[in-house]
């Protein structure tokens, strides 16, 4: 479980998170929806220690992240596939993927294997730059190297942006099947609430920086105020 | 086939290609730096100079050559990790700017260390090997025993880093340290560690490179510094990203240089490198060996 208590994050003056407290359920999707600005990215990057709360708690069970180096975090056990991706373009897909198994005790070649196999693509191309991949692909490739290493946690940061809707939903249940095979713990943001509440089993709202709701995701779905005016759905 | 090896042409070549290792050589390991920090490195010559001369020093006090080379390569090692840890890391994050003058500043301090430390010592550098040039049917070959030990020092050098940076995980770690910190640090790679070892590895083959100009010479603390602005093009040459660009640029500057001096003038040798950039701007302006990679964001 990712448990997040009190937590505060300021750029500058701005403050980008207000003291935010959910929790993560083991094995289970939580969906972190929000407007642009809402404060989900920020979330994220400070369970992965990318920027330091000002105050507040972070826990992985019972292990408290804050303070923790970044690289440390993710040898701990916790895979974040950032915003856009981060997919290197300079390497091709073996080397990626190689990467993200070097700081972990997994054999290269057994992960890069398992890999292939839950990413057919990705083994047919492995010769091929990053560069050279779609979207989708792209984003397969970054999901890959970041379960290669086999993490407790995932962290998802809009693995739907930029994508075609039948690719968004191909990879959402991607994510799901991902999600009970490898028996991991996923905190998926979305701009997309509505084929992110389709998989999430708690989802939580941000707004400004605050949680304005949480719960399971069919409740929060079902929730006529937040879906008009905080998860852009129309009824 | 004896004619052929001395007439001007090859002879020329010949020099061109012992003189272009070096350049290659320095060319390198700014690409090291680059390539594992984004930083250019300015002080690249007179750190590796600074290097040879602790060890260089120590030859004319009879200790063994190659005791002395160990020593050059240990405090050139030594001398990128602490200027990294100590000069450059502060720096991270800053305007790219920052860390060249840094270093360009540093390039002043070493220069002016080095003789307040170090008498000057006119005598050339003892080498381990012959200078003498081979002989062909009474005409001279410009390759000496020195010469091939030279070259094949600075090829087997270069063969071992590019090994490293394509072939090893170390490498792609460095590489991918350089290239994208943040995806690297959530990939549990220790990006900083790898930072300084990039710096330790480049001034130790900058070291290696103030060995080899420093043998058969004697030593001054600017030695280096008309190789440097040549290695400098070299790396632009190759794209500051290749290794095998880096080496290529300096072979060809080496070469180039050589003919002008040969069959122009030496007052035009300068040229060489203007020429080769010049002429690689124009027919490749990326880097010689650099891919064409398209970000998406």
């Amino acid at each position: 479980m990712i448990h997040v208590e009190d937590l505060s994050v300021s750029y500058g003056a701005v403050k980008a998170l207000r003291n935010v407290t959910m929790s993560a359920p083991t094995g289970r999707i939580t969906a972190v929806l929000g407007t642009n600005g809402a404060g989900k990215t920020t979330l994220l990057r400070a369970i992965s220690g990318l920027v330091k709360p000002s105050s507040g708690t972070i826990h992985c069970n019972t292990t408290a992240l804050v303070g923790m180096a970044t690289d440390e975090i993710a040898r701990f056990g916790v895979g974040h596939v950032p915003e856009g991706r981060g997919v290197i373009a300079e390497f091709t897909i073996e080397e990626n993927l190689r990467l993200g198994v070097l700081a972990s005790k997994i054999d290269a070649n057994e992960g890069l294997e398992r890999q292939f196999e839950l990413f057919p693509v990705l083994g047919e191309r492995r010769k091929q730059y990053a560069s050279t991949l779609s979207g989708g692909e792209r984003q397969m490739l970054a999901m890959a190297r970041a379960l290669i290493a086999r993490p407790s946690f995932l962290l998802l940061d809009e693995p739907s942006l930029g994508l075609a809707p039948q690719v968004t939903a191909e990879m959402m249940r991607t994510i799901s099947s991902l999600c009970t095979m490898e028996d991991l713990t996923v905190i998926l943001v979305e701009q997309n609430a509505k084929s992110a509440l389709r998989i999430a089993h708690e989802a939580v709202v941000l707004h400004l920086g605050s949680v304005i709701a949480s719960g399971t995701a069919e409740t929060v779905g079902d929730d006529s105020d937040l879906r008009r005016y905080y998860l852009g759905l129309v009824q | 086939m004896g004619s052929f090896l001395t007439s001007r042409f090859i002879t020329y070549l010949l020099g061109g290609i012992s003189s272009g290792v070096v350049i290659a050589l320095v060319a390198l390991s700014l690409v090291i730096i680059w390539k594992s920090t984004h930083v250019l490195n300015f002080a690249q010559g007179a750190m590796g100079m600074f290097a040879a001369f602790v060890g260089m020093n120590l030859v004319f006090k009879g200790t063994n050559y190659w005791l002395c080379v160990l020593l050059s390569l240990a405090v050139g090692l030594a001398l990128g990790g602490v200027t990294e840890r100590v000069l450059i890391r502060p720096l991270y994050g800053k305007p790219e700017i920052n860390p060249i003058v840094v270093m360009v500043g540093f390039l002043g301090v070493i220069e002016s260390a080095i003789p307040s430390i170090w008498h000057s010592n006119l005598l050339p550098v003892p080498t381990p090997f012959s200078q003498v040039y081979y002989q062909n049917n009474g005409h001279t070959i410009l390759i000496s025993p020195f010469v091939i030990f030279q070259v094949v020092l600075a090829l087997g050098i270069m063969g071992g880093v590019a090994l490293l940076f394509q072939y090893t995980n170390l490498g792609l770690k460095m590489r991918a340290a350089a290239l994208a910190p943040e995806v690297s640090r959530l990939l549990g790679v220790r990006v900083n560690r790898l930072l300084t070892l990039g710096w330790i590895l480049s001034s130790g083959v900058g070291a290696m490179a103030g060995v080899i100009v420093s043998s058969g010479q004697s030593l001054a603390a600017t030695n280096m510094d008309g190789i440097f602005v040549s290695a400098f093009i070299a790396a632009a040459v190759g794209g500051l990203e290749s290794p095998i660009g880096a080496i290529t640029g300096g072979l060809l500057i080496g070469v180039t240089e050589s003919f002008i001096l040969g069959y122009w003038s030496s007052n035009m040798a300068p040229l060489a490198g203007v020429i080769v950039l010049v002429i690689s701007l124009a027919i490749r302006p990326q880097g010689i060996f650099t891919r064409n990679i398209t970000r998406r964001v």
